[in-house]
């Protein structure tokens, strides 16, 4: 194959736009599509700092490349899971990363700075742990992102990703979810904005993106990720796109496009019944915010754990935060969405 | 050719030539949750392999999608 391009011998091929590349080609295409979702979906604004979600994955890390590389102010920030040693090794490419760009990667750790971590999370709350941690990644992105002055929160979310998701939420109707799942969610009273600058890319794309780059990420997968059921999604759409290509993106852009909006209202008398949570600060329209009550109900046994369960029992003192930061000093760090 | 499998990581020898196309078939993996390492660069579906090459075949799908 050919280069659509310039011609020269191609190293990559894009069924969906039937074309292929080589390699200078390829990484100007990738470029190309992240401008484009940052200016269609006005993600960006000039001089607005942007805090990338660094699991030590394909996606984060060709993320925030690319932002660099489109001369966006970019740090990174990478969360400690907990997950052995998956843990440790994309710890240590999110922070080889860092240190060969001369970046800043801020760093939290759930089991250090909150007292419990995801498996310990899935088993004391007996939800699946994708469950715990997602929740997790989104509080405390939001969180540091707040608290360190951050315009906006990216992840590495990509197109197949995005596309499993809505799979996902149109199969079961979850219409709040419909209303919530774009490319770009404004800031809000508590809420910083978030943005999905891959999601014009596919997997494929961002995995050789990283290739191409000389990117090392970790290719292994969380041993918690089997039998996820958005894995089950990417498979059943992976098959449809064999047969016919682009059909991943047609659904998925298609929804940002024509139908998205139509559900926009559901998200948004959601958010009409936020309060801010007593124990941290964050939105909730529960007594208490969903990581909190992860947090007390993971950590249960140790001190910090039973301090914060008697608070919360006795409501209504709302230092919160810096009654946590007591206990759970020092700063920041956490991972993408996607594994 | 000695073809290196990802998650968990394990090497199989088929024989070859052949093109990526072919060899995925073979191997009943579905082009579009896979690239293919010949040396190490990339290579494109039509792509002749030779008996002689080594070739990773690394999957893309990653896992846990939260919302
Ligand atoms: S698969 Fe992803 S979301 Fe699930 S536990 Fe692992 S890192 Fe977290
Ligand atoms: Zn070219
Ligand atoms: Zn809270």
């Amino acid at each position: 194959m050919k280069c659509r391009r310039c011609r020269a011998p191609a190293v990559v091929d894009v069924r969906r736009h039937n074309a292929a590349f080589c390699r200078e080609c390829f990484l100007r295409h990738v470029r190309e599509q992240v401008r484009r979702a940052i200016d269609d979906h006005d993600m960006l604004q000039p001089g607005d700092r942007v805090l990338v979600a660094i699991s030590g994955g394909k996606d984060s890390l060709a993320a925030w490349d690319v932002l660099r590389e489109l001369g966006y102010d970019a740090d990174g920030l990478y969360l400690g899971l907990g997950i052995g040693s998956y843990s440790d090794e994309s710890s240590r490419y999110a922070h080889e990363y860092a240190s060969r760009h001369g970046l800043t990667l801020h760093s939290v750790d759930l089991a250090r700075d909150y007292g419990y971590d995801v498996p310990g999370a899935a088993v004391a709350t007996r939800r699946a742990p994708c469950g715990a941690c997602g929740l997790s990644k989104r509080h405390l992105f939001n969180e540091v992102a707040l608290e360190r002055g951050y315009d906006a929160v990216a992840t590495g979310h990509n197109l197949d990703d995005e596309a499993a998701v809505l799979l996902g939420n149109v199969l079961r109707w979850e219409t709040a979810y419909l209303g919530r799942q774009h490319p770009v969610l404004p800031a809000a009273e508590g809420f910083v904005r978030k943005i999905k600058p891959l999601v014009r890319l596919g997997e494929r794309e961002t995995a050789a993106y990283c290739v191409l780059s000389r990117i090392d990420y970790i290719v292994e997968e969380c041993p918690m990720a089997a039998g996820n059921r958005h894995l089950g999604y990417k498979e059943l759409l992976n098959e449809l796109e064999d047969r016919s290509p682009g059909s991943k993106a047609a659904f998925l852009l298609g929804y940002f496009e024509r139908a998205h909006s139509r559900f926009a209202g559901d998200a948004a008398s959601e958010r009409a019944h936020l309060r801010p949570c007593p124990e941290c600060g964050a939105p909730t329209t529960g007594d208490i915010c969903a990581f909190c009550s992860l947090r007390a109900r993971a950590t249960v046994g140790d001190e910090a754990a039973v301090e914060l369960v008697a608070r919360r029992t006795a409501r209504g003192r709302s230092s919160g935060r810096s009654a946590r930061r007591a206990t759970a000093p020092a700063p920041p760090g956490a991972p993408t969405g996607a594994g | 050719m000695k073809v290196v499998l990802r998650n968990p990581r394990r090497e199989v020898d088929v024989s070859g030539p052949t093109t990526v196309d072919a060899l995925l078939a073979r191997l009943e993996l579905n082009p579009e949750s896979v690239l293919v390492i010949c040396g190490d660069t990339l290579v494109t579906r039509d792509a002749q392999l030779a008996d002689a090459d080594v070739v990773e075949i690394r999957p893309v799908i990653s896992g846990g999608a939260t919302p």
